[in-house]
Order: C-alpha cells, then structure tokens, then sequence
C-alpha cells in the first residue's frame, strides 16, 4: 500500500502542458528523468554500434562492413558513450533526482541553470552526431581525436570535436550546481560528516567537472584552430608536438575517468549498507578517499602514454602516481567488504549489481596496475588487454553501479515495484554476457591482438567468437532488464516510502516524491547509516 | 557560517593602485618574451599570470573578504594547476 500524503512531482500541474511540462521544467526530479531518458537513448545507440563491432571481429576478414565503416563505428562508440553516456551518466541523472533530497534541499542551487545544462547537453550531442548525415561521413580517429591524424582525416571531425566542446559546457554547469548545492543548502544539522556518501562523491566530480573539462575544451578548440587556420600546436610539420596533445587531452581525460566512476562508487556506498541493513564500515575513510581519488586522479594522465617518447622522469613519475592512486579505491573496496562481513544481507537486484559491481571492478582494477607498471605496459599498449580493462572499470565499474542504482532508486523515481524474480534473472545473464564478453580479451590482447583492428590471423579467432557469442547474451540481459523496468514504471505494484528499509533522507519522502520533496526541511540529527534506531523516530 | 558582506567596502584609491600594478605586470610578461630565459620562458610567463590573477580574485573578486574554506579552495586550486605543469615539465625538461 502507498502511504503517500501529497502530490507527486509528475502529478504536479504546472503552468505548461504536454512535453513542455517536462522540457522546460527546472525542477531537479524531471531534470534528472530528461537526463535519463536522453542517456538512455545513447547508451542503446552505443550498444548497438558495440555489438556490430563484435559481429565483424566474428570471423577474420571483412564479416559484415568495411574497414572504414569499422573505423568509424568504434569512433562513434567510444563518442558516444564516453561524452553522451557516462561522463553525464550517474551525477546528470541520479545526482540530479536525488541530490538534494539527500541533503535535505527542496531544488539545486540553480534550477535554471540546471535546465540550461540539459539544453546545453541535447545540443551538444545533436552537433556531434550531424556527422553521421553529412558528407565525408562520421570522423575514424577514435574517440581520443589523437593528432596529427585528427587534423589529416577527410572524416566531419569538425561537428564532433565542437560536439565534444559544447558537452563540456553542460558538465561544467552542473559540477558547479551540485558544489554550490552541497555548501549552501544542506538541511540544518546535516554537517559535512553527516552527508551521505553519494553527495560526498558527487561533490568530488564537480570539482574535477569545472576544474578539467575546460582543458579538454581548449585542447578540441586548438584541433579547429589546427584544422581550420594551419596554426600548427600539433603538427610537426609546422613546428608542433603531437605529444603535446596527448598531454592536454588526457590532463582532462584521466580525471573524467573519476568524474564517471566516483558517482559509480558513491551509488554503490549507498546499497551495500542498506542491503547489509548495517553501517558502512569506515565512513570518514571512505569520505577522505574519495576527495584523494579526485585530487591524486589528477596527476596520473601520462600512464595512457606511455609509449609516446615521454622523457624517462616522467615515465617513472606517472607510474609511481598511478600506483598511489591505486590505493584509495582499495580503501574503498576494502571498507565495502567489511560492510558485508557478519551482515544481514537482503539478496535484492540492487545488492546482486553492488556485488558484481566488486567483482568486475576488482578485476578492471588489477588489470589496470599491470598496465600502470611501465614493463607490462609496453607490451600491453594499444592491445584488446586495454579494451578489456577500460570495459571492465567503465563499464563493468559505472555500468554495474548505474544499473544498481536504477534498481535501487526506481520506487523512489516511479513510485512502483519492479518484477524481483526478472530483475534477478536480467541482471545474471547480462553478468555472465559481460564476463564472457570481455574476459577473453584479455587474454586475446595478451597474446598481442591490436585493438581498434578490423581484421585479424586466425590464432584470434576462438577467443573472438567467445567474445561475439557474450555480447549476445549481454544484450539478452539488457532485454530483460529493460522490459522489466518499462513495464513496472506503469503497471508494477505500488512503493511504499521506504521499500528497502534505507536510512539517507531521500527514504523519509513520498515515492515519487512531491514538487518540493519536504514539507518541512528536515533537521538531521544522525549519521547517515545509523542502522542501531528506527528511522522514524 | 560568516556573513561579512556589509562592511567590506574597498576604497576606490586601493583599486586603482590594483589596476596600475596589473598594467605594470602585463607590459613586463610581454617584455620578457624579448629575454631568451631558455627552460625558464613558459615558468616566467605563468608565474606573471598568476600574480595577476590572484590579484584580481583576492581584491576584485573580493576572496580576501570570503570565508577561510572558500580561500583554501581557491589555494589547493592553484597547487592543483601548479603540481599538473610541473608535471608535464617533466616531460619536456628531460626530453
């Protein structure tokens, strides 16, 4: 039974109707769906692109398209769910829906500004993506736009580049929404070690948002000034470094890794205790490495080039950085294991993805310490090994722990149940298609296989069907996963306020909750994960 | 949390004074591009840069008068950019 007392945002009549309601609302809740809706397009644009990749890599030889239209695909892949996706990913939706309602706020900082951003996103993607319909066709450089060859190829890497630029816009706007947010409008009581850990990790990304993303702005603004007026920052040619633009794209670069994975972490903080039904294990730690992964994450750009002809000092220096960096997030999985150990576990579909969320996130972690020793890494370099790793913290590490979050906040969103046993059922075959997708390229990279190669010697092909074969059984999941979702965002059985028996603020309010999230701004007086009394007491 | 925002007026005098050194410290960072400082160019340009800047946020900005939190940010900030330059000077020192 709902035990609803008002209105809910999506009943709420404003003063416009229709689409409009929800277009031009600056209301964070309908913010936050826009954002969701709109990634969630992308992310199935980017699957389907991803799974035509793993149907050419079938067999050696050209399967079904040619190199070109295979250059192209994995550049509109990587565009597509690196800027489109997952930068935005978790902070644009979740940390937009739930952000001040975690903190005890009514809105964002800046409502309109908030909507801009959205706007500001829509455009940017509308721009990069006019590459596909424009003659010369979509850009093949890969989504790194590496030059000089950014600046050689006939491919639109105008609209994409200036795509990518606009993006940047709408992630800054946003980083500075949520740390102005964050400072001003915490509800009385809430000091800055009694804020949930999701807003703690949505605090570290926006200072990473404004504080990079105008690197990588300034860096695609100087591939148009290269491009357009031969200025000649890049180009040898002209007396340019071409590893000067690997510097400043992956200045930015690295640390957008944290700005998609500390949203990812701090989604997962928040599932574990409460499916533990017990308080997160190190808390201030967890806090305090979540500001060392965004300040650290800052200085290891230059392990993505190692290969390049850096000088020697840097190579150690970038090595030994990137092992420091290392150590928070294993401060953080070591603090989510301790969490589990002697709970009282609720075996739920969000606890199944925070589970497999460790696992594959173990996995991609690890893998990136070989790549961050400088002797593995040379042999590693640009092999199916990297794609594996990168899958696994990116995808296996955000997508796992978005995923957990939209089944763990969907009562809270829709205000309905989804099917537990589908859920379940979903979120096992897309984990065993992700491990049977990916797993074997590690092991394909290892014995040398190139990546971003279309064609390959037959020594390949065993592991490549496996990996094909995975990315059907994925896609299967996904299937699933999202029928179930759809469908119980209608016709599921009603949530009550507080389904999972959760302790941060968003579970005191209706499901879904009202315009103004509280009647009255509530006065915290507890730790966020204080599982020892009642809730509502 | 300090609200000082009523008595914090700046005479008009100290801001002229601001702009003049401003003025001053921009005909110097385009002078000394005339000087061949070798490995020293892009550190004399930035260090030049920053005076200035920190100029404009500690008095046009008003951070003198904001609260200690905000001015250790806008420090670590500052570290923030040093540490990343002087990084990937070392790169381009030891080539």
């Amino acid at each position: 039974m709902s035990d609803r007392t008002n209105l809910s945002f999506r009943e709420e009549k404003g003063n416009r109707k229709g689409i409009f309601a929800w277009i031009l609302s600056t209301d964070h809740k309908r913010i936050g769906i826009l954002y969701l809706y709109s990634i969630v397009a992308f992310f199935l644009t980017g699957v389907v692109l991803g799974i035509l990749m793993k149907l050419e890599l079938l067999a050696p030889g050209k399967t079904v398209m040619d190199p070109a239209t295979y250059n192209a695909i994995f550049t509109l892949h990587g565009v597509i769910m690196i800027f489109l996706v997952v930068v935005p990913g978790l902070p644009a939706v979740f940390g937009n829906f739930l952000l001040p309602i975690m903190i005890g706020a009514k809105d964002v900082a800046f409502p309109k500004i908030n909507l801009l951003s959205w706007w500001i996103y829509v455009f940017g993607a509308i721009i990069a993506l006019s590459s596909l319909f424009m003659a010369g066709g979509p850009p093949d450089t890969g989504w790194t736009f590496y030059a000089p060859y950014a600046f050689k190829t006939n491919t639109n890497m105008l609209p994409a580049v200036l795509g990518a630029f606009i993006l940047g816009f709408s992630s800054i706007l946003t980083g500075i929404n949520f740390i102005v947010t964050i400072h001003r409008m915490r509800a009385p009581g809430m000091t800055w070690f009694k804020m949930p850990l999701f807003p703690w990790t949505l605090y570290g990304t926006g200072w990473i948002q404004i504080l990079a993303t105008p690197i990588v702005g300034i860096t695609l603004l100087m591939i148009v000034g290269e491009r357009v007026l031969n200025i000649g920052f890049f180009d040898p040619a002209l007396g340019g470094d071409p590893i000067l633009y690997q510097h400043l794209f992956w200045i930015y670069s690295h640390p957008a890794v944290y700005i998609m994975i500390l949203p990812a972490m701090g989604a997962i903080s928040e599932i574990i205790p409460t499916f533990a039904n017990k308080s997160i294990f190190g808390y201030k730690a967890i806090v305090l490495s979540t500001l060392a992964i965004a300040f650290v994450g800052y200085f290891v750009w230059g392990h993505h080039m190692f290969t390049s002809g850096m000088s020697g000092t840097a190579l150690y220096t970038f090595s030994l950085l990137t092992f420091i960096v290392a150590i928070p997030s294993a401060i953080k999985v070591f603090n989510w294991v301790s969490t589990l150990h002697k709970a009282s576990i609720q075996l739920e579909a969000p606890f199944f993805w925070a589970a497999s969320f460790l696992f594959v996130f173990m996995i991609g972690g690890l893998s990136g310490i070989a790549l961050g020793a400088l002797t593995t890494n040379i042999h590693l370099h640009d092999t199916a090994f990297v794609v594996a790793h990168f899958h696994f913290i990116v995808f296996g590490g955000v997508g796992f722990a978005f995923m957990g979050a939209i089944h763990y906040w969907f009562p809270k969103i829709w205000g309905r149940m989804y099917n537990a046993r589908l859920a379940t059922t979903g979120w096992m075959i897309f984990f065993i298609g992700f491990c049977t997708l990916y797993l074997p390229m590690f092991f394909l990279g290892f014995s040398g296989m190139p990546r971003r190669y279309y064609d390959y010697v037959e020594e390949f092909h065993g592991p490549n069907v496996v990996s094909t074969i995975g990315s059907w059984v994925l896609a299967l999941g996904l299937i699933i996963i999202l029928y179930n979702l759809i469908r119980s965002a209608t016709k599921g059985e009603v949530a009550t306020k507080n389904p999972w028996g959760g302790r941060t603020l968003e579970w005191t309010v209706d499901s879904p909750p009202s315009l103004e999230n509280f009647d009255e701004i509530p006065v915290v007086t507890r730790s966020p994960y204080d599982y020892r009394k009642n809730i509502d007491e | 949390m300090s609200h000082q925002s009523d008595n914090h007026t700046v005479p008009y005098k100290s801001y002229l004074w601001i702009l003049a050194i401003l003025i001053v410290l921009t005909i110097i960072s385009v002078g000394v591009t005339y000087i061949e400082l070798g490995n020293l160019t892009v550190f004399t340009a930035i260090l030049l840069a920053s005076v200035k800047s920190t100029l404009v946020l500690i008095y046009f900005m008003h951070l003198k008068f904001d609260n200690k939190l905000l001015q250790y940010l806008v420090a670590a900030i500052f570290i923030l950019l040093g540490l990343v330059l002087f990084i990937t000077f070392l790169d381009y020192n030891y080539r």
